[in-house]
C-alpha cells in the first residue's frame, strides 16, 4: 500500500505551543510521526494532547511553532485546506443527514459527482451497508463511532486524527473497537494519531506512544520500551504500577551500578538508569509489581545467587484469579507491590508472613530521585482531580 | 351432599382485573386538562361559533340581525375587500422576509459570537416589550416624519427615486406611504423571528461546524449544508409567528399608512366598530383565517420539516 519509510508524510511538529491567557496548555514540542504509523498521545485531561491534536487539524492556532505534513507547512491553513480528517470525540455526525450523506460528506465538499461507490465500499469497510439510510440517531453508539471513522477515512486524508474516539463506549464495545480501528489502521495504512487517557487502550493499539503531563511530552517510544523503561516515575506510575526505593549509589562493577538501600545492595543495568548515577548520590529503584516473586523467610536459602532481594512482612493480600495481589511493607518501601501468578501458591504467605522479595537486576529501572514518587498516580495527575 | 352445598360456591375462574390498580388516578389527566379546555370553550370555541353564525345573519342594525345562512356575505366580502387582502399577503410576507434578513445574521451573532455579551443583546432585543405596542408605533411617525432626518437622509442617497419608482414612497413622502407600513410591521415583529431562530441556533451543537470545517467545508458551505439546515425549526416558527400577526395587523398601516395601504385588519375594524356591519366583519375574519392556515399548511408541507419542528 503506501511507502513506510516515505518521509513526505511525515507529520512533523516544530516548537508547536498553545497558551491561553496565562495559561500554557502546550509547552514548545517538538515531534515527528512517521507516515503509516499508528500514534497515540497518552494523558491525564487537561494534559495538552487534545489541544495538540486540535493544532494538527487546524481547530485550533498555535502560539508558536510550525506544523508540517511531509513537505507541505500547514501551520496558517484552515481545517478545510489540511488533509487531514479528525474523528471527534462525540463523533459529531450530521443529525440532519442520514448515513450515506454523512460519509459523503467530505467528498462532496471536493465537488465529487459520483460518490456511490465510495460510500458503499467505505460503509462496508465498518460494516454497516445496511444502515445508509438511517440518521445518526437511530444507530449504537458502537454504530455512530464506526461512521464517524468512515466519514473521516473516506477522504483518504494524509492522517486521521482520532480524540478520544472510544471514550462514550462500554467497556466491552471499547475492546472490540480498538481491534477493529487496529484492523482498519492496518488495512488502510494511512497515519494514525490517536488521543486518549486510557494507557491500556494506547498501548494495545499504538505503535508508538508519546506520554504527556502538564503540556510536555514526558517520554515518547513504543508500548513496550515506555512500559519496561520508563524515563520519569510519571511514566511509570501512569503505565501501570511500579515500586520506587530511595536508594545511594555505592560503586560501579562492569555495566552495572551497585546501590545501597536500607542494609542491603540492589544491582542497576547502567543502561536502565536515566539519572546521573555519581558515588554517593542519589537515585531512584524502581521495579514493576509482577517482575518480583515472593518467597517466604524460611527458603530465604533457596533464592538463587545475584537476584536483587528485600525483606518485608507482607500486610495485605488480595486473590482476583489469574494472579494474587500482595502489599508488602519493607524497612525500605513500605506499601511495595507485588502480583504473583497463582501457579504454585505458598500457603504460607498470608498477611504477617515474613518474606523475601526477589527479582532479576535486569527488570530493575532507575530515576533521578529529585522527583516525587508519586507522580502520575492518581489524584497527583494534574488538573484532572483539581475541581 | 349438604356441606357441599354449604360449601363457599367454587371460585369462578377470576378474570385479572383489566383495570389498573389505581383506578382514581384514572381521571387526573382530564381533570388536569379541565382548566384549559374551559379556556379554550370560553375564550375560542363560542367566539368562533358566535362569529360563524354572525357571518350567515342578515338584517340591519335598527331592524336587528337574524341567521339566513347567507353565504353570499363570503363571495360578497371577498370581491368588495380583494385588494386589501393581497395588500396584506403582500405586507406581511415582505415584512417576514425583511425580519428574516434581518433576523439572521442578529441571531446568529448572538448564538455564536457574542461571548460576555449575548445576555445584554438578549435584553436588547426584547427591551421594546416594555414599551406599548401603539407607542412605539406612533414613535415611528416622528421618525418617518415629513422633512424629518430619515427622509432626508434618504432623498439626499436618491434611495427615494427608487422606491417611488417601485411605488412604495410616493413624493418627498415616507409616511402615509406602502413602505412606511412594511417598516413599522418588520419592527414590530422582528422579535418574533429573533428569539426562534436564537434558540434553534444556540442548539446546535459546535462540533458540528469544526467536523464541517474538517471535512473540507469552507464557512460559507458549513453555513449552507450544515448550520441553515439545522436552524430550518427556528425559521419556520419565526416566519409563522412574524406572518400569521402581521397579516392580521392593522395598526401599523392605521398609523403609518394612508387609505391606499388600508390591510384587511382595517377592514375588519371598520367594518366592526365604525360601518357596524357585522356580517361582513365576521365573514372578513374567517377568509383571513382560512386563507393564512392554507398559506401555512402550504409553507410547513414545502419547508419539509415535520420531523425537525
Amino acid at each position: 500500500m503506501t511507502n513506510k519509510t516515505d518521509p513526505t508524510g511525515d507529520v512533523r511538529l516544530t516548537g508547536i505551543a498553545k497558551t491561553y491567557g496565562d495559561f500554557t496548555a502546550v509547552h514548545p514540542l517538538d515531534l515527528t510521526v512517521p507516515q503509516g504509523s499508528f500514534f497515540a498521545l497518552l494523558g491525564a485531561s487537561g494534559c495538552g494532547k487534545t489541544t495538540t491534536l486540535r493544532m494538527i487539524a487546524g481547530l485550533e492556532e498555535p502560539s508558536a511553532g510550525t506544523v508540517h505534513l511531509g513537505d507541505q507547512d500547514v501551520t496558517a491553513l484552515p481545517p478545510y485546506k489540511r488533509p487531514v480528517n479528525t474523528v471527534f470525540q462525540s463523533y459529531a455526525l450530521f443529525p440532519h443527514l442520514d448515513i450515506f450523506e454523512n460519509v459523503a460528506f467530505g467528498l462532496r465538499r471536493r465537488g465529487l459527482k459520483s460518490v456511490r461507490k465510495q460510500v458503499e465500499e467505505m460503509l462496508d469497510l465498518v460494516q454497516l451497508g445496511e444502515q445508509a439510510r438511517k440518521k445518526p440517531h437511530q444507530l449504537s453508539g458502537g454504530q455512530q463511532q464506526r461512521v464517524a471513522v468512515a466519514r473521516a477515512l473516506i477522504n483518504h486524508p494524509k492522517v486521521l486524527l482520532l480524540d478520544e474516539p472510544l471514550g462514550a463506549l462500554d467497556l466491552k464495545l471499547r475492546r472490540q473497537m480498538q481491534l477493529e480501528l487496529k484492523r482498519i489502521q492496518t488495512e488502510v495504512g494511512i497515519t494514525f494519531i490517536h488521543v486518549t487517557h486510557d494507557q491500556e487502550e494506547a498501548m494495545t493499539m499504538a505503535d508508538t506512544v508519546a506520554v504527556m503531563n502538564a503540556g510536555r511530552v514526558e517520554q515518547l517510544g513504543s508500548p513496550t520500551d515506555l512500559y519496561e523503561n520508563p524515563g520519569t516515575t510519571f511514566v511509570a506510575n501512569f503505565l501501570g504500577t511500579s515500586n520506587f526505593i530511595e536508594a545511594e549509589v555505592d560503586s560501579k562493577s562492569g555495566d552495572d551500578i551497585v546501590l545501597k538501600a536500607g542494609g542491603g545492595k540492589l544491582v542497576l543495568p547502567e543502561a536502565r538508569c536515566s539519572a546521573p548515577a555519581s558515588t554517593g548520590g542519589k537515585v531512584l529503584v524502581g521495579v514493576r509489581p509482577e517482575k518480583i516473586s515472593l518467597t517466604h523467610a524460611d527458603d530465604a536459602g533457596e533464592i538463587p545467587e545475584g537476584r536483587n532481594r528485600i525483606t518485608g512482612r507482607i500486610a495485605d493480600s488480595s486473590f482476583i484469579g489469574v494472579s494474587t495481589q500482595y502489599v508488602v511493607d519493607s524497612p525500605v518501601c513500605p506499601g511495595f507491590e507485588v502480583y504473583a501468578q497463582n501457579i504454585d501458591r505458598d500457603p504460607r504467605l498470608v498477611p504477617g508472613a515474613e518474606v523475601v522479595l526477589h527479582w532479576n537486576p535486569a527488570h530493575t529501572f532507575g530515576l533521578d530521585a529529585a522527583q516525587s514518587v508519586f507522580d502520575g498516580t492518581e489524584g497527583s495527575a494534574g488538573v484532572e482531580e483539581a475541581a | 351432599m349438604s356441606t357441599l352445598t354449604e360449601a363457599p360456591p367454587p371460585l369462578a375462574p377470576q378474570a385479572p382485573d383489566p383495570r389498573p390498580p389505581k383506578r382514581r388516578g384514572r381521571w387526573t389527566p382530564y381533570w388536569l386538562l379541565l382548566p384549559g379546555i374551559l379556556w379554550l370553550i370560553v375564550f375560542f370555541a363560542l367566539p368562533m361559533i358566535y362569529q360563524a353564525s354572525t357571518s350567515v345573519q342578515t338584517g340591519s342594525l335598527e331592524e336587528g340581525y337574524k341567521v339566513t345562512w347567507h353565504f353570499a356575505a363570503y363571495w360578497d366580502a371577498l370581491s368588495a375587500y380583494w385588494p386589501q387582502f393581497v395588500r396584506s399577503v403582500l405586507y406581511a410576507g415582505t415584512a417576514t422576509i425583511l425580519c428574516l434578513l434581518l433576523g439572521y445574521p442578529l441571531a446568529y451573532l448572538i448564538a455564536f459570537r457574542a461571548g460576555r455579551w449575548r445576555n445584554l443583546i438578549m435584553i436588547l432585543v426584547i427591551a421594546p416589550f416594555f414599551t406599548s405596542f401603539l407607542i412605539r408605533t406612533l414613535a415611528w411617525k416622528t421618525i418617518l416624519a415629513d422633512g424629518g432626518p430619515v427622509v432626508g437622509a434618504l432623498n439626499t442617497l436618491h434611495v427615494l427615486d427608487v422606491t417611488n419608482w417601485l411605488g412604495w414612497t410616493a413624493g418627498d413622502r415616507v409616511l402615509a406611504t406602502p413602505l412606511a407600513v412594511v417598516c413599522g410591521l418588520t419592527y414590530n415583529f422582528l422579535p418574533f423571528m429573533i428569539l426562534p431562530l436564537y434558540t434553534s441556533l444556540e442548539r446546535i451543537d459546535g462540533r458540528l461546524h469544526e467536523a464541517a470545517g474538517d471535512l473540507y467545508a469552507r464557512p460559507w458551505t458549513t453555513f449552507r449544508k450544515v448550520t441553515f439546515p439545522l436552524s430550518m425549526p427556528g425559521v419556520v416558527s419565526g416566519t409563522l409567528l412574524t406572518f400569521i400577526p402581521a397579516a392580521g395587523d392593522y395598526v401599523n398601516a392605521d398609523l403609518l399608512g394612508s387609505t391606499d395601504t388600508r390591510m384587511v385588519g382595517n377592514v375588519i375594524q371598520t367594518q366592526f366598530l365604525r360601518v357596524l356591519d357585522y356580517p361582513t366583519a365576521a365573514a372578513l375574519s374567517f377568509i383571513l383565517m382560512a386563507a393564512i392556515l392554507l398559506m401555512v399548511t402550504l409553507y410547513i408541507r414545502r419547508s419539509g420539516t415535520e420531523d425537525l419542528v
